[in-house]
C-alpha cells in the first residue's frame, strides 16, 4: 500500500516530469513532503500565478505538458490567470491543487474553495479525486487531455484525506481511452481534394497561420506547402515564428497591430488558407470585411472553431500537421502567382514597418539590435501591451516556439514567470523577457525565484513611465485624457540589486548594445532598464471595428 | 430564434450537468426546459435542453457541448421528426358539491389522471407536449390553481433513428 502523495509522485514521473512549479501550504504538506526526496525538481516560486505561467513557459517553448502545484483556497485561486491564460493559447499544463478533506468538502473549511467549479470554464477538463485509488489514473488521463488534440490545461484538485489515503498500485492502460474524447487527427480526403481543387484555381492565395502550427510541430510542413505552392504566409500573434522571418514569403504578423503588407494581402486575396487560426477579432477587425473576396480553406483540429466567426468555405477538421503532409502528397508544383507576388513585394518595399531614427531612444530600435544580436540564439518571451506588439514587429523570429507570449488572455505578468519556465525547457539558450514598467510591476516578486533558482533570464524593461498601450487608446480615441495609466518612475535596478540582480539603466541609443552585451556575459539573471521615448506608439494600427486594411500611422497608400 | 431542444447523453459523474449548464449561461442563453435522468446504457445519464436562440449560435453550443470529456453524444431533435412529453402535477381547488365535478370533467377530457383527493382540492397528473399541458392549466386557472408543478420537456426520434450510440 502507498499513499496517495506518493501515487501522485510516481505517477509524475511516470509522465515524464522532471520540473514542476508551486508554492507549498497546509493541505498540501503530505505531496510536499514526498517531494522532498524524490527526484522531481521543484521550483519555488514566490506567488502561485508565477507557479501556471512558469508551466505555461515550460510548456510552449518544450511542446511538453508544463506541471505546476499550488495549495487549496488562496493558492488554488491565484493560479486562475495562469489557468486561463493557458487555456486561450491552447498551452498543455496540468495544475495540481490541493484540497480540504472530503468530509469537509463544501463546508466553508480553512481554505477551502471550489477550484474545479471555478475553473471549469477555463480548463480543458478538471478533476476531484475522491480517493487514493484513483489517482494514478486521473493523473494518466489529465496528461493525455491536456497533451492531445486542441491542448488546453486541465485541473487535478487532491482532497488531503487523499494525499494521506492508502491505495494499492493500480494497473493502468497503455493507452488511455475515454468515450467522449475522441480528437480527429487526420483530415478527410475529400476535403483535402476540394481545398486542392480551390488552389488550383487561385490567383491570389494566401496563407494565414496561427499558433496550430506550432503547437502541432507542423512549420516545416507549412514551410514546404507554402514554398512548393508559392503562397505568402501571414502569422497571428500566436504564429509567429512557424515560418522565418526572412523567408521570401513571409509577410509577417497580420492584425490590429500588423504590417500594412499582410493586411492589403488579406483584403485582396482570392483564396485563404487558415491553419491553425481562429478568426479572433483582433485579426478580423470587422468581420464583415475580414478577406471579403476571398474563399476561404480553414484547417483546425477542433470542429467548434470552423465557422465561428467566418463563414469557411471548405472546412478540414485534423490535426494541422497530418492535413498537411496530406496535402503535400497529393499537390503538385504550381507556377508562382507572378503577379500577385510582385504586388505583395511592392506593398512590402512601399510599406514598411517604421522604425524612427531620429537619435531619440526608440522601442523599435531596441527590439532590432537585440534582435541582430542573438540572432536565432535565444527565446523571446513578452508581457503584454505595447512592448509584446513591438516585439512582434521588430523582432526577427527564425524557428518556433521561441517566442512565448500570452496572445488570447492577454495577461499583464506574464512574461518573467513564463521566463522562468522557459528556462528549463530551453538551458542552452539564454531567455529574454521583452518587459513594459507596467506589466514587470504585476509579478516582479519573481525576481526572487530567479535568484534562488540561478535562472538566468534577461529583463528587458521598455519603461516609458506609462501604462503605454492603454495611454495609446487614450490618445488616439479619449481625446488624450490619460486616466490612470502614468506611472511613477521606478529605478528598476535598483529593486532588482535588491534582490542580488546585476542591471543597467539605459537613456541613450549608444548604451543597448553593450547593455545587451552585458546581459549575455553575465552568467546569471540581469535586469535592463530603458528609458524610452514617453509616449511612443505601436503603429501601424487597426482602429477597433475597422476593417484591417484602414490602418493608421502608415505610410500613404500608393 | 426558435426553440431547440437538445438530447445531450453524458457520463453520469458529480458535476456533468453543471459543466453542460454553463456553456449555455457563459452566452446568455436561458434554458427554457431541462430534464435529467437515467437512459439506456449503465454509468450514463441524457439531458434533454431547449433553448431558444439562433441556428447559428446553437450550433456553437452544441460543438463546444460535444468537446466536454464528459458528453458522449449531442443530438438536435428539432431537424427531425420526433415526439416531445412533459408532465404536471397540478393542485386545483375543487370542494365537493363546487367546483369538483367540472375539474373531473375536464380532466378526463384530457386524459389526466386524479392521483391525489383532499377535501378541498384534488391533484391531477398530465402528460402531453407543451401546449396541452399549457391549454389544461389555462382551464384550471378559473377553479384555482394552488400549486403546479412541470417536468423538464423529454424528446426522443421517430422512426428507427436514436440519439444514441458513440459520437
Amino acid at each position: 500500500m502507498k499513499t496517495g502523495a506518493k501515487i501522485l509522485v510516481e505517477s509524475l514521473q511516470r509522465e515524464g516530469v522532471e520540473t514542476i512549479f508551486g508554492y507549498p501550504g497546509g493541505v498540501v504538506l503530505p505531496i510536499y513532503d514526498e517531494l522532498y526526496d524524490s527526484p522531481l525538481r521543484h521550483i519555488l516560486v514566490r506567488h502561485e500565478q508565477a507557479a501556471a505561467h512558469a508551466a505555461d513557459g515550460y510548456a510552449r517553448a518544450s511542446g511538453r505538458v508544463g506541471v505546476c502545484l499550488a495549495t487549496s483556497g488562496p493558492g488554488a485561486c491565484n493560479l486562475v490567470t495562469g489557468i486561463a491564460t493557458a487555456y486561450m493559447d491552447s498551452v498543455p499544463i496540468v495544475a495540481l491543487t490541493g484540497q480540504v478533506p472530503t468530509n469537509l468538502l463544501g463546508n466553508d473549511a480553512f481554505q477551502e474553495s471550489d477550484i474545479t467549479g471555478i475553473t471549469m470554464p477555463i480548463t480543458k477538463h478538471n478533476y476531484l479525486v475522491k480517493s487514493a485509488g484513483d489517482l494514478s489514473r486521473v493523473i494518466q488521463e489529465a496528461f493525455y487531455i491536456a497533451g492531445t488534440g486542441r491542448q488546453g490545461p486541465v485541473l487535478v484538485d487532491i482532497p488531503k484525506d487523499v494525499s494521506t489515503g492508502l491505495s494499492a498500485d493500480v494497473k493502468l492502460p497503455e493507452k488511455v481511452k475515454l468515450r467522449g474524447y475522441n480528437p480527429t487527427y487526420k483530415g478527410h480526403k475529400r476535403q483535402i481534394e476540394k481545398a486542392l481543387e480551390l488552389l488550383g484555381h487561385a490567383e491570389r492565395p494566401l496563407i494565414y497561420a496561427g499558433g496550430g502550427v506550432i503547437s502541432s510541430n507542423a512549420s516545416p510542413e507549412l514551410v514546404e506547402f507554402a514554398t512548393l505552392a508559392s503562397i505568402p504566409v501571414t502569422t497571428t500573434l500566436m504564429g509567429i515564428g512557424c515560418i522565418p522571418c526572412h523567408h521570401p514569403l513571409n509577410l509577417g504578423m497580420l492584425g490590429m497591430h500588423g504590417t500594412e503588407y499582410a493586411n492589403f494581402a488579406v483584403t485582396e486575396s482570392d483564396l485563404m488558407i487558415a491553419i491553425g487560426a481562429r478568426f479572433d477579432d483582433r485579426v478580423t477587425g470587422k468581420i464583415e470585411t475580414f478577406a471579403p473576396h476571398a474563399k476561404i480553406i480553414h484547417i483546425d483540429i477542433d470542429p467548434a472553431e470552423i465557422g465561428k466567426n467566418k463563414r469557411i468555405d471548405v472546412p478540414i477538421v485534423g490535426d494541422v500537421k497530418a492535413v498537411l503532409q496530406d496535402l503535400l502528397l497529393l499537390m503538385k508544383k504550381r507556377d508562382a502567382h507572378e503577379i500577385w507576388l510582385k504586388k505583395i513585394k511592392y506593398w512590402k518595399q512601399h510599406h514598411p514597418l517604421k522604425c524612427p531614427k531620429d537619435g531619440a531612444l526608440h522601442p523599435q530600435y531596441i527590439i532590432r539590435t537585440l534582435s541582430d544580436l542573438v540572432k536565432d540564439k535565444a527565446v523571446i518571451v513578452s508581457e503584454v501591451g505595447q512592448n509584446q506588439m513591438w516585439t512582434a514587429q521588430h523582432f526577427c523570429f527564425h524557428n518556433p516556439r521561441t517566442w512565448i507570449t500570452s496572445g488570447g488572455l492577454g495577461t499583464m505578468g506574464y512574461g518573467l514567470p513564463a521566463a522562468m519556465g522557459v528556462h528549463f525547457a530551453r538551458p542552452d539558450v539564454p531567455v529574454f523577457d521583452i518587459a513594459g514598467d507596467g506589466s514587470i510591476q504585476m509579478n516582479i516578486q519573481e525576481f526572487g525565484t530567479i535568484v534562488s533558482n540561478k535562472i538566468p533570464v534577461k529583463v528587458v524593461i521598455l519603461n516609458n513611465m506609462y501604462l503605454g498601450m492603454v495611454r495609446q487608446w487614450q490618445e488616439l480615441f479619449y481625446d488624450r485624457r490619460y486616466s490612470y495609466t502614468e506611472l511613477p518612475p521606478v529605478e528598476f535596478v535598483k529593486i532588482a540589486q535588491a534582490y542580488g540582480i546585476d542591471g543597467v539603466k539605459v537613456e541613450s541609443c549608444d548604451e543597448v548594445l553593450p547593455a545587451f552585451q552585458a546581459a549575455i556575459d553575465c552568467d546569471g539573471p540581469f535586469v535592463m532598464d530603458f528609458r524610452i521615448e514617453r509616449e511612443e506608439n505601436v503603429f501601424p494600427m487597426v482602429p477597433a471595428g475597422a476593417a484591417i486594411n484602414e490602418m493608421i500611422g502608415g505610410h500613404p497608400r500608393t | 430564434m426558435k426553440p431547440h431542444t437538445l438530447s445531450v447523453l453524458v457520463e453520469n459523474k458529480a458535476g456533468v450537468l453543471s459543466r453542460v449548464t454553463g456553456l449555455f449561461s457563459r452566452r446568455g442563453f436561458n434554458i427554457e426546459s431541462l430534464a435529467v435522468g437515467p437512459c439506456e446504457e449503465m454509468e450514463m445519464s441524457r439531458i434533454t435542453i431547449v433553448v431558444i436562440g439562433d441556428d447559428a449560435r446553437v450550433e456553437q453550443v452544441m460543438k463546444q457541448l460535444n468537446k466536454l470529456i464528459d458528453v458522449i453524444k449531442v443530438t438536435d431533435l428539432t431537424e427531425n421528426e420526433r415526439v416531445e412529453r412533459e408532465l404536471a402535477l397540478i393542485k386545483v381547488t375543487a370542494e365537493p358539491g363546487g367546483s369538483r365535478a367540472e375539474v373531473m370533467q375536464i380532466a378526463s377530457i384530457f386524459r389526466a389522471q386524479i392521483v391525489d383527493v383532499g377535501a378541498k382540492s384534488v391533484t391531477l397528473e398530465v402528460t402531453g407536449d407543451t401546449e396541452k399541458i399549457d391549454a389544461l392549466e389555462q382551464l384550471l386557472r378559473q377553479f384555482g390553481v394552488k400549486e403546479l408543478v412541470r417536468t423538464g420537456r423529454v424528446g426522443i426520434l421517430r422512426g428507427a433513428k436514436t440519439a444514441t450510440s458513440s459520437k
